[in-house]
């Protein structure tokens, strides 16, 4: 929001500095984001009359002698314009001037001769022809013959202003403009506010043919029109385009130039319809049908739907409603007749139409922010006494004035003093408050200690004693505020919860074995399902699809953690790290159906990754196992099968007969399609895996207990095993183990494999624990254990025994 | 009688030259094993006369204890020198590197946790809400209604009309006031998603919502509370400036800005030039709210606030680029560990 100073001067007395201005604004939530002196960039550029003319023979140029006044009354002064004359008054940059374009005068020669000074275009003095007539042309900018010699071109320009950039909460949309900004100026240095002049006179004349409806109040609740006429084409006054244009309006006419006037100093979007463009000279604001379509302002075509609002005469839409205005009832020079229109039209759709149709407009900006009808009013009587101030046209009796009937009466709140101080927590007096509120122009009774208040009609925001105790500490200062340490509240215990305290270590855990915790974003593209060949059945790839992705590789929730982790570890091979442990905790989105209907499973999801030399299978295999035996849990690891794990290389992890989860070496046809060098291929080894993390955790002891330990000695015994080479390690074990309940630990502790052991053989060497808990394990005992064993291998897996 | 002088006196030039376990194993075996010359002195006895023989036991005991002592002092010291010999053997260069695999947290969840501990002191409990909320969690009942510019200032990821990746940790207040009533202390962490990425937004990053709701809670406590917080996790010379803001679910709603610690308000790069670093939004919570999770506000006040954790993360370690959060360079994370 761009408010000039002087603009706001005209509103309220500001005797303190921009500067002070500033920080006043910031105090009470208005933050300036920037402060800009308009003639920051001009110094030492002061006005002169060309005195004497001649042609410098052989060049292009002019020699001037310029007369100054005080700065010097005979400068020569080079000039390759022909535009110049005697008795001309120019803008003469003087030797040490500096120009909005950066540029610094310096004593200069041009082609053999000195010249002192430089005499101004409009351009390089950074105006256009709308802030000064001539400015626009090619050639210097020739002055009005009235301004003085010597005179500074900051204040022959206006520029000796400043412009404030100021930042509104969304909660304010009355402080976008320049009267609303002049209100909050008043209350906060307790000046009295000016209100601007609202007074026109209705001629008394009519035009019965004009008739405006609302069709569709619920998008448009208020909506006013007012008939003008002998529009005489005409270009707005100086100190009106000075205005605009610093502020970023272009001036057009008069007529439109009072729309952007209003739209800046009230904050209320008009609009001028051309009345002879309007079939029927009808207005009807109505609900766009179905591939109803419109060319605006700007020339560009937009179909339309239901949701968008129009503005429309017998037979066409004629404006988009709170947007912009259509081509076909643009005000030209020939324009005689206009329809004024200053409306309210539902933030909420304004937002909507602005967004799907990719529109942005001052108009739009102001309306999804929220336009209050106070501002409907105020604004289209400033634009009448406008239009009568510059004798722009005639002002018919013809208005119309269509609502949805909302109150136009003030809010009334009461509230005590005392339920204010105590939002606060300090007691700002009575009196103290009761200022403030009426500098806020509230208007205020007390009775009793209470407050009787009625809001300003622009506060639509204000409607509880918390807001009122939001305006008293804005304009009283949050630096009164005294720290206090939660006085009167409860004692509470806080910190984590168990199970939060244990996810905490299971990162800790990981930690310590070399792994790094990485944060990755819980969405990608459908794409990284096919990275790791998920198969057109899977379940995983029943995702949940963002409606308003940002970009397609962010466009879906994951449900599998592993692609995330291996573009991490591509990213790190890209930038030749060599090698790296990596883990995160985070939630995988499983939809209980698709089309989401209700809220989906957040599964917590353990992924780790592993590449690089010297790390393999049972690494990582072997840090599972660490983190479960950590949490007092065992592991059982069986052969798995994932789509882009190694098939030789790939285990199902088990928790309680249950799979959680899966570890392998990333297979050879997922790397390949990474984006790395191709050279570096061959060499990577990446090692994964994902465990279902909330599955784990629901299995975490609750309460350690302890157990005494047997009073028996514990007795060691070894055992070699012949089998077929395809019975796995962990399925002897598992026999080993049934066998009998003495055996308390099994180790495996040799492989061999030889020819000599027969055709597809393999030798593997066992360390049992026998122990018990009631007697002692004698070596008759023993003997009888380990024929069991013996038995058990021979019948389930038809193992011999091999004798060390 | 056996000279005993002279056999102890070749016993003792002998053992002094010994060299080693073998040689001493040897010795041994020549003086005191079982057919060793001091074992014999006991089986002369049978020659010795038998008025003798008393004396001749006792002398003999004498020397074999003697000869024992000495041997036992050489076999320490042999052993000593051979221990010596291994050490010097078995001696390697330590100063070649060893392989130290330890990784560390992510800095984010490290402030985190800091945070975390930060307010556990002051009683908060933590609570993590869904990362899917519905539209009544996180907007309506937040009063951030339909129609609400709120709505703008956050741009949401939207799954269904209903259902949509929460835009901030606030809905955790609602879950929070849902099933437990006053007086509440809780922190709520958490992801959070807005569909905005460029330099300074991701599309996803971390909050950390705080919540307290008992009798006669006001904006001063906020501000006490937050002071503390800024000590604690900046300097111990920190404090809070609060101006005023806008959020819906809070009313008056403030801007936090800490002193700037670079600096310590004198004015620095770090802090524009203001001496004041804006860190977290907070203030009153709107009776609005307290209303929708069925707390009477004429018996209960609130405050919240809403921490990034990221920007925290990224003053506290002087991190200038919010990416490199994000981009899981081993070289970069491992810089985190203290």
């Amino acid at each position: 929001m761009k408010v000039l100073l002087s603009w706001l001067k005209d509103y309220v007395d500001i005797t303190i500095s921009p500067k002070e201005l500033e920080e006043k604004l910031f105090s009470c939530g208005l933050e300036v984001e920037e402060l800009k002196y308009l003639g920051d960039n001009m110094k030492n550029v002061v006005v002169g009359e060309i005195k004497s003319l001649e042609k410098y023979e052989g060049t292009h140029l002019q020699i001037c002698h310029m007369d100054c006044g005080k700065y010097g009354d005979d400068i020569v002064i080079l000039t390759g314009a022909d535009n110049v004359f005697v008795g001309a008054k120019v803008p003469v940059a003087m030797v040490g001037a500096v120009l909005p374009n950066g540029m610094e005068i310096a004593p200069r020669k041009m082609q053999g001769m000195m010249s002192y000074g430089m005499l101004c275009s409009g351009e390089e003095l950074g105006i256009e022809e709308g802030w000064y007539p001539g400015a626009g042309v090619h050639g210097i900018l020739i002055l009005d013959g009235e301004t003085p010699v010597a005179a500074d071109m900051v204040d022959v320009l206006g520029l000796n202003d400043y412009l404030y950039d100021i930042s509104v909460t969304a909660n304010r949309p009355d402080c976008q403009s320049v009267l609303g900004i002049a209100r909050e100026v008043a209350a906060i240095t307790r000046k009295e506010l000016k209100n601007p002049d609202l007074s026109y006179t209705e001629d008394g004349t009519t035009k019965d043919a004009i008739k405006v409806s609302v069709a569709d109040k619920d998008l448009c609740p208020r909506y006013l029109s007012h008939y003008i006429y002998d529009v005489e084409y005409k270009e707005a006054p100086q100190w009106m385009k000075r205005r605009l244009l610093s502020c970023g309006f272009r001036p057009i006419s008069a007529i439109v130039d009072i729309t952007n006037y209003v739209l800046l100093e009230i904050g209320q979007p008009m609009h001028a319809f051309d009345l002879s463009t309007l079939d029927d000279s009808t207005i009807l604001v109505r609900r766009a049908k179905d591939g109803e379509e419109i060319v605006t302002l700007d020339e560009k075509s937009y179909k339309l739907t239901p949701n968008n609002l129009v503005i429309c005469d017998s037979n066409k839409a004629v404006g988009l409603a709170g947007v912009m205005g259509g081509l076909n009832s643009e005000i030209t020079e020939n324009t005689k007749e206009i329809l004024f229109e200053s409306a309210k039209f539902l933030k909420d759709n304004i937002r909507k139409t602005g967004r799907a149709l990719g529109i942005r407009t001052d108009a739009c900006a102001r309306f999804e922010k929220g336009i209050d009808e106070y501002s409907v009013e105020t604004g289209m009587a400033r634009a009448l006494h406008l239009v009568e101030e510059l004798g722009v046209a005639k002002i018919s009796s013809t208005k119309g004035d269509e609502t949805a009937g909302a109150s136009t009466e003030k809010r009334k709140i009461t509230c005590s003093v005392d339920k204010v101080n105590a939002v606060l927590g300090i007691t700002v007096p009575e009196e103290e408050m009761v200022s403030i509120l009426k500098a806020l122009q509230f208007e205020v009774e007390v009775k009793d200690h209470t407050l009787e208040l009625l809001v300003p009609r622009y506060r639509e925001d204000v409607e509880t004693y918390q807001d009122i105790a939001e305006e008293v500490i804005r304009e009283y200062g949050y630096d009164k505020v005294v720290p206090t340490f939660l006085d009167g509240a409860m004692v509470t215990n806080g910190g984590l919860n168990k199970l939060q305290s244990k996810e905490l270590r299971t990162k800790e855990i990981l930690c310590g074995m070399g792994f790094y915790e990485i944060q990755t974003i819980a969405m990608y593209s459908k794409k990284e399902l096919d990275l790791i060949n998920l198969p057109a059945d899977a379940p995983e790839r029943n995702v949940i699809e963002l409606l308003n992705p940002i970009t397609e590789n962010l466009s879906i929730m994951r449900t599998v953690m592993a692609p995330s982790m291996i573009n991490v570890i591509e990213d790190n091979i890209k930038k030749d790290n060599s090698a790296a442990r990596f883990f995160e905790i985070a939630n995988v989105y499983i939809p209980k159906a698709l089309p989401l209907k209700e809220m989906p499973i957040e599964k917590k999801m353990l992924c780790m990754g592993a590449f690089g030399k010297g790390e393999d299978f049972y690494q990582l295999k072997a840090v599972i196992e660490t983190m479960a035996k950590a949490f007092g849990l065992s592991f059982e690891f069986v052969k798995g099968s994932v789509p882009y794990l190694h098939p030789g290389m790939t285990a199902d992890v088990m928790l309680g007969g249950k799979k959680i989860g899966h570890l392998g070496k990333v297979r050879y046809d997922v790397v390949e399609k990474l984006n790395i060098a191709e050279g570096k291929k061959a060499d990577t080894n990446i090692f994964l895996a994902e465990l279902d993390y909330s599955a784990l955790s629901e299995c975490f002891k609750a309460e350690i207990k302890y157990q005494q330990p047997s009073a028996y000695l514990p007795v060691s015994r070894d055992l070699s095993v012949l089998v077929d080479m395809d019975v796995e390690c962990g399925r002897i074990m598992k026999e080993i183990k049934a066998a009998s309940e003495e055996i308390s630990e099994v180790k495996l502790f040799d492989i061999y494999v030889s020819d000599k052991l027969g055709n597809n053989k393999k030798s593997m060497a066992f360390n049992l624990t026998l122990s018990s808990k009631t007697e002692e394990v004698t070596d008759e005992k023993a003997g009888a254990v380990m024929d069991k064993v013996v038995e058990r291998l021979a019948k389930e897996l038809g193992a011999e025994m091999r004798m060390a | 009688m056996e000279n005993f002088e002279a056999l102890k006196a070749q016993y003792q030039e002998e053992l002094k030259s010994v060299n080693g376990k073998e040689e001493l194993g040897a010795f041994w075996q020549k003086y005191l094993g079982k057919t060793g010359q001091i074992q014999d002195l006991m089986k002369k006895m049978k020659d010795v006369p038998k008025e003798e023989k008393p004396e001749y036991g006792k002398k003999v005991n004498e020397v074999r204890t003697w000869a024992q002592d000495l041997y036992q002092a050489k076999a320490d010291e042999i052993k000593l020198q051979e221990e010596e010999k291994r050490y010097k053997a078995e001696a390697i260069d330590v100063t070649i590197p060893s392989e130290a695999k330890v990784g560390n947290l992510h800095p984010i969840t490290l402030v985190k946790q800091e945070i975390i501990e930060i307010f556990a002191g002051m009683g908060f409990e933590i609570f993590e809400g869904p990362e899917i909320e519905d539209d009544d969690h996180n907007f309506t009942r937040l009063n951030v209604l339909k129609d609400h510019p709120a709505r703008d200032m956050q741009d949401t990821f939207w799954l269904t009309e209903d259902l949509l990746l929460r835009t901030h940790t606030s809905p955790g207040q609602i879950r929070v006031m849902d099933k437990k009533k006053p007086p509440i202390k809780v922190l709520v962490p958490g992801r959070v998603f807005r569909s905005d990425s460029d330099a300074t937004h991701s599309p996803m990053f971390s909050q950390m919502e705080g919540l307290v709701v008992d009798k006669n809670i006001t904006l001063c406590d906020l501000q006490g509370m937050l002071d503390e917080f800024v000590k604690n996790i900046f300097s111990s010379d920190a404090r809070t400036r609060l101006r005023p803001s806008y959020f819906p679910f809070t009313e008056p709603s403030v801007e936090v800005d800490v002193s700037c610690f670079e600096c310590g308000g004198k004015g620095c790069p770090l802090c524009k030039g203001t001496g004041w670093i804006e860190v977290l939004g907070g203030g009153v919570v709107n009776n609005k709210v307290l209303e929708n999770c069925n707390i009477d506000p004429n018996e209960y006040s609130g405050i919240a606030f809403g921490i990034g954790i990221e920007r925290i993360t990224m003053l506290k370690y002087g991190i200038n680029h919010m990416g490199v959060l994000f981009e899981n360079d081993v070289n970069f994370l491992k810089q985190f560990k203290a």
